[in-house]
C-alpha cells in the first residue's frame, strides 16, 4: 500500500484523518447541492485523498474529475466541527495532480485563462478589445448567430462582461485626512483594478478617512490565488514572494477588497513561511472600516448580502461587513437564504465548468428575488461578475455593488 | 459476484448514465457510513429522483437475486448504509423534495432524502416544526431517519421518529410500491406504519414519507449546569425527572468531549467542569418560567458549579450547535472511535458512568461520554487510532465489557441508532429465539428473496447467511427499556 502521493507537497496525512467522516459538511458543499453524490462532496473528496495516501486508489481521470468539480469554497471547513483544513488539502492534492496526474480536462482553456487574469497589462488589453468587440456590433452579430451556444465556455464568458469601465490609474500615495491611525497599503488585484475601478478607489478614500495614509504600489503584481487554487505551487510561490516584495515593510496593514486575494494573502505563511510576517499584516478593507469612524450619511436602500467564499469561509470575516452597512442610516439590511452558499463564479471555475456553476447562479439568483431588495452587497469581484450576469440574464433588476461602495456613497450622503 | 452486463445496462436505462455510479473511485467513497469500521463498497450505486424508478431496480434486482442497500446521508452510526455484500446501492440523495405541506392538517410529505432540519427551517416561518431531532439533523435524512426509528435530544418530551411518521410508501422487497397509513391518524386495520419504521431497508425502501408537524411552543428556556464530579451531574437528572418534570431536553457531556466542542465551535461551554447538563424546558411561558427556576435550584441542590440560563436565541443556538456537533468534533481527540448506543435504567446512570471509568482504565482507552441523561441513553466514544492494532483490540474489548455492564443493569443494546452491522450480533441479548424467529418471518412477508439490506439488523445464521444465531437472551423479562 504505497501511498499515490510523491514527493513535496503531498496533503497532510493527519490533517486528512481529522475527518470522522460525520458529513455535517455535505448539505453545505455546493457541488453536493448540485449533484448529492458522495464523490463531490468534501467527505468524499477527502475520503478519495486518503485513499490515495493509503494507496487504495490511483490519481487517476476520475480521481481528478472529482477533485477538479470541488469550487474550492472552502463552506466546508465552516461546517466541519473537527477543523479540518480542507482548502489546504485539496491545494496540495490539486498540486500532486499536477506533477502526477492526468492532464487537466480544461487544458488550453486553463492555460489561457491563467495567461490572463493574473497580468492586469494582458487582461487591461484583452478587455479593450472586448469594448471593441461590444461596439461594434459584432457582439450583436455573434449573439444572433448563434455560435456561441458551440463553446459554452465563451460563452459563460461573453455573458459575464456587460459594460467594461475604464480603469485610470490610481496615485501611489493618498495622505490620511484628520487624525493619523497608520500607514495601509491596497493592493489592487487583478479583476478588480480593470473591472471594478471604482471599488478601488472607494477603498482608498475610505481608508484615508477612516486614517491611513495609503500607500499604492505601482509595480505589484497577482497574488497568486487562481495558480495556487489550481495546485500550480510554483507560480504561486513565485507571484506571492514579488507581491509582499512591493509594499514597504513597515505598514501596518496591507488591505485587499477582493476576497478571493485576501484569504490567499493571508495564508501565505503556510507554505512560505518567510512570508509570515507579512500575511499576518493582510486585512480586508471591511476589517480595517468596521474599527473606524466614518461620517455616514442617509441612504434610504433596501440591501441584501451575499458572504463572497474566500470572506467568510476563507477569513471568517461574517459579521463586520452587516454590521457596517447597518451603520448606513436609512439603509435597510435584509438577509439572504443561503447567504454563503457559492455563487459559482469561484476563480475561473464559470469558465472552465459552466454547467454547475450555472445551477448555482441559478439558485443564488432565485435566493435575491425572495429578497425583493434591488441592491445585492459582495465584496468580491468575482462574485459580482457573476450575480450581476445572472440577473442580467433572467432579467432581474438588481444591482450589484461592493460594500465599500455603499460606504462612499454614505460618506457623500452625509458632506453634501 | 460482479452485477451482469445487462442488470447494468438495464440500470442506466432507468436511471440514465448520470444518475449510476460505476467508477471504481465513486464506489469507493459509498463504503461507510459514520461508522467508518465497517467497509464495504457496492458494485454501482444508482441514484433515482422518482418512485417508479426504484420500483424498476428493485425488480430488476430481485429477478437476479442481488442485493439492494438503500441510503441516505450516509450519517448512520451502525454500518447500516453499507454493502457488505456489494451489490446495488441506492443513494436517495435526489429525492429530496418537499412534497406537500398540509398546515391545516398538521403534517407534511416529504421524499426521502429531504434533509431533516430543511423540513422544519421551511415550516419555522408558520410556527411549526418537525419534532425529531437526531444530532445529525443538519445532515441527515428523513428516510435514514425513519429507517433507523431515531431519536435525538428532544425526543425526551416529544418522543422518537416512529411517533411522528403518519404514513409511508414503501417499495417492497418484492418491487410492489405500497401505501402504509396516511394523513388520518386512526386508520383501521394493522399498523403496517409503525412496523415499517425503523426497519433499516429490510423491507425495502421508503419513497415518501408523511410526517406530523408540531407547533412552536410558547416559551423556551435552556439552562446551562456545570458540576465538579460527573456521578452529582449524574444525580441531578435524576432528581428533576423525580421532581415531574418531562424537560423538552437533558442532555449530559462529560470533560473531554467539552474539550473538543470548545475547540470546535467555540459553543461557550465551561472549560473547567467534570460534567455539564444541558436542560431545555418548552411550553406555556408561566410553566416554563416555574419549572426552569425548579431545575435550576435542583442542579444547585446536587452541587453545580455554575446555572446559567442562555440570555437569548443566539446564545441557545451556539450551545445546541456545540451539543449536536459533538459526535462530529471528536476527530480533535482521535482519528477513529467506536461509539456505543446503550440505554439504562435513568437511576442506574451514577453507577454505569462509574464503571465506564473503570473499564476505560482498565482496558488503557479513552472514553468520551455524551449523552441523552433523561432517557438514559448512553453514548460513550471510546477512541482509538485505527493504525494501532493493539490498541484497537483494548478497545474492542472495552466495547464489548460496556454493553454487558449495561445488559447487566437492565438496559438495551441500542437506544436510538439502530442496529444495521454492528449491533445485529448483539440482538440475541435482547430477544428469545421465538422473538427473532418472529421478526425473520415478517422480514420474508416484505422481501421473500432477502435481498433487502441483507445482513443488517437481524444476526446471521451462519448456515444459510440470513436469519439469526439462537441463543438465549440475558435480558430478563420485563427488563427497563
Amino acid at each position: 500500500m504505497t501511498s499515490a502521493f510523491r514527493g513535496p507537497d503531498a496533503p497532510d496525512v493527519e490533517e486528512i484523518r481529522k475527518c470522522v467522516h460525520c458529513g455535517i459538511c455535505l448539505p453545505t458543499c455546493p457541488t453536493y447541492r448540485v449533484l448529492g453524490e458522495e464523490m463531490d462532496s468534501p467527505r468524499g473528496r477527502i475520503y478519495l485523498m486518503r485513499a490515495a495516501a493509503e494507496g487504495r486508489v490511483e490519481l487517476s481521470e476520475t480521481f481528478r474529475r472529482h477533485l477538479d468539480l470541488c469550487l474550492g469554497c472552502r463552506a466546508c471547513e465552516t461546517a466541519c466541527p473537527s477543523g479540518v483544513r480542507f482548502g489546504s488539502l485539496l491545494e496540495a492534492t490539486r498540486a500532486q495532480l499536477r506533477r502526477h496526474g492526468p492532464p487537466p480536462k480544461h487544458r488550453l482553456l486553463e492555460a489561457f485563462a491563467f495567461s490572463l487574469f493574473p497580468e492586469p497589462a494582458r487582461l487591461g488589453a484583452a478587455l479593450a478589445a472586448f469594448r471593441l468587440y461590444r461596439a461594434s456590433g459584432l457582439r450583436a452579430l455573434v449573439r444572433a448567430i448563434g455560435v456561441l451556444r458551440l463553446a459554452p465556455t465563451l460563452a459563460a464568458m461573453d455573458a459575464l462582461l456587460d459594460e467594461v469601465p475604464r480603469a485610470g490609474p490610481l496615485p501611489e500615495l493618498v495622505p490620511a485626512r484628520g487624525r493619523v491611525r497608520g500607514r495601509a497599503g491596497l493592493l489592487t488585484g487583478c479583476v478588480q483594478r480593470q473591472l471594478y475601478p471604482q471599488v478601488n478607489r472607494d477603498t482608498a478614500r475610505l481608508l484615508a478617512i477612516a486614517g491611513y495614509e495609503v500607500v499604492i504600489p505601482t509595480g505589484q503584481g497577482c497574488c497568486g490565488a487562481l495558480e495556487l487554487h489550481a495546485g500550480l505551487v510554483d507560480a504561486y510561490s513565485a507571484r506571492a514572494r514579488t507581491l509582499a516584495a512591493s509594499f514597504p515593510s513597515d505598514l501596518d496593514f496591507v488591505v485587499t477588497n477582493a476576497a478571493g486575494c485576501g484569504s490567499a494573502m493571508k495564508e501565505y505563511g503556510n507554505r512560505l513561511p518567510e512570508l509570515a510576517p507579512f500575511a499576518g499584516r493582510v486585512r480586508d478593507v471591511i476589517e480595517v472600516l468596521a474599527g473606524a469612524e466614518l461620517p455616514l450619511g442617509r441612504l434610504d436602500l433596501t440591501v441584501t448580502y451575499h458572504d463572497a467564499c474566500h470572506l467568510a469561509h476563507g477569513q471568517r470575516v461574517r459579521q463586520e461587513p452587516r454590521e457596517l452597512l447597518r451603520r448606513i442610516p436609512g439603509l435597510k439590511l435584509v438577509e439572504l437564504g443561503d447567504s454563503d452558499l457559492c455563487c459559482g463564479s469561484a476563480g475561473v471555475y464559470n469558465l472552465l465548468e459552466p454547467g454547475i456553476a450555472d445551477e448555482l447562479l441559478e439558485l443564488k439568483i432565485a435566493r435575491i428575488a425572495e429578497t425583493g431588495a434591488r441592491l445585492v452587497a459582495a465584496a468580491n469581484p468575482g462574485c459580482l461578475l457573476q450575480i450581476a450576469s445572472g440577473c442580467r440574464q433572467r432579467g432581474l433588476d438588481v444591482t450589484l455593488v461592493h460594500p465599500v461602495e455603499l460606504l462612499a456613497r454614505a460618506v457623500d450622503a452625509h458632506t453634501s | 459476484m460482479p452485477l451482469s452486463r445487462t442488470l447494468l445496462a438495464d440500470l442506466e436505462r432507468i436511471v440514465g448514465a448520470g444518475g449510476l455510479v460505476r467508477s471504481y473511485e465513486g464506489r469507493l467513497v459509498y463504503e461507510s457510513d459514520m461508522h467508518t469500521f465497517y467497509k464495504g463498497a457496492p458494485d454501482v450505486v444508482a441514484l433515482p429522483t422518482r418512485t417508479d424508478q426504484v420500483v424498476a431496480i428493485v425488480r430488476l434486482c430481485r429477478a437476479e437475486r442481488v442485493p439492494i442497500v438503500p441510503r441516505g446521508s450516509g450519517t448512520g452510526l451502525i454500518g447500516g448504509a453499507m454493502a457488505p455484500q456489494g451489490g446495488v446501492m441506492i443513494g436517495l440523495n435526489r429525492m429530496d423534495k418537499i412534497l406537500e405541506i398540509d398546515l391545516p392538517n398538521r403534517c407534511a410529505t416529504v421524499q426521502p432524502g429531504l434533509i431533516n432540519l430543511f423540513l422544519t427551517q421551511a415550516v419555522a416561518n408558520s410556527g411549526y416544526f418537525f419534532a425529531p431531532d437526531p444530532s445529525s439533523q443538519m445532515v441527515s435524512s428523513i428516510g435514514g431517519n425513519v429507517s433507523t426509528n431515531a431519536g435525538g435530544p428532544h425526543c425526551l418530551k416529544y418522543g422518537i421518529t416512529t411517533n411522528h411518521v403518519l404514513g409511508l410508501e414503501l417499495v417492497t422487497g418484492t418491487g410492489e410500491a405500497v401505501r402504509l397509513g396516511g394523513k388520518v391518524v386512526d386508520r383501521p386495520g394493522y399498523d403496517l406504519t409503525g412496523i415499517a419504521v425503523g426497519s433499516e431497508g429490510t423491507f425495502g425502501i421508503v419513497t415518501a414519507v408523511t410526517v406530523r408537524l408540531l407547533h412552536a411552543p410558547e416559551a423556551v428556556r435552556t439552562i446551562l449546569a456545570s458540576f465538579v464530579a460527573i456521578e452529582d451531574a449524574s444525580e441531578a437528572v435524576s432528581a428533576i425527572i423525580a421532581a415531574g418534570m418531562i424537560p423538552a431536553a437533558l442532555e449530559m457531556l462529560d470533560e473531554m468531549m467539552i474539550r473538543a466542542i470548545n475547540e470546535g465551535s467555540n459553543a461557550g461551554y465551561p472549560k473547567d467542569a467534570a460534567a455539564v447538563l444541558l436542560i431545555e424546558l418548552d411550553g406555556p411561558l408561566a410553566e416554563v418560567m416555574a419549572q426552569s427556576e425548579r431545575a435550576a435550584q435542583i442542579c444547585w441542590e446536587r452541587g453545580a458549579l455554575e446555572v446559567r440560563v442562555a440570555r437569548d436565541d443566539a446564545e441557545r443556538a451556539l450551545l445546541w450547535k456545540g451539543r449536536k456537533e459533538a459526535a462530529g468534533a471528536v476527530g480533535r481527540l482521535a482519528p477513529t472511535y467506536l461509539l456505543q448506543d446503550a440505554v439504562v435504567p435513568r437511576s442506574k446512570l451514577p453507577t454505569i458512568m462509574r464503571e465506564l471509568i473503570a473499564i476505560g482504565a482498565r482496558h488503557r482507552v479513552r472514553i468520551a461520554n455524551v449523552f441523552h441523561a433523561g432517557d438514559g441513553n448512553l453514548h460513550p466514544l471510546i477512541l482509538y487510532d485505527d493504525r494501532d492494532p493493539e490498541e484497537l483490540e483494548r478497545a474492542k474489548a472495552a466495547n464489548e465489557e460496556l454493553l454487558n455492564a449495561c445488559i447487566a443493569m437492565g438496559g438495551t443494546v441500542t437506544g436510538e441508532h439502530g442496529v444495521g452491522l454492528d449491533k445485529a450480533k448483539n440482538l440475541p441479548l435482547q430477544y428469545a429465539d421465538a422473538d427473532l424467529n418472529f421478526m425473520y418471518r415478517l422480514r420474508r412477508a416484505f422481501d421473500p428473496e432477502t435481498i433487502m439490506n441483507p445482513g443488517k439488523l437481524l444476526p446471521s445464521h451462519p448456515a444459510c447467511g440470513e436469519g439469526f444465531r439462537p441463543a438465549r437472551p440475558r435480558v430478563p423479562d420485563g427488563a427497563w427499556i
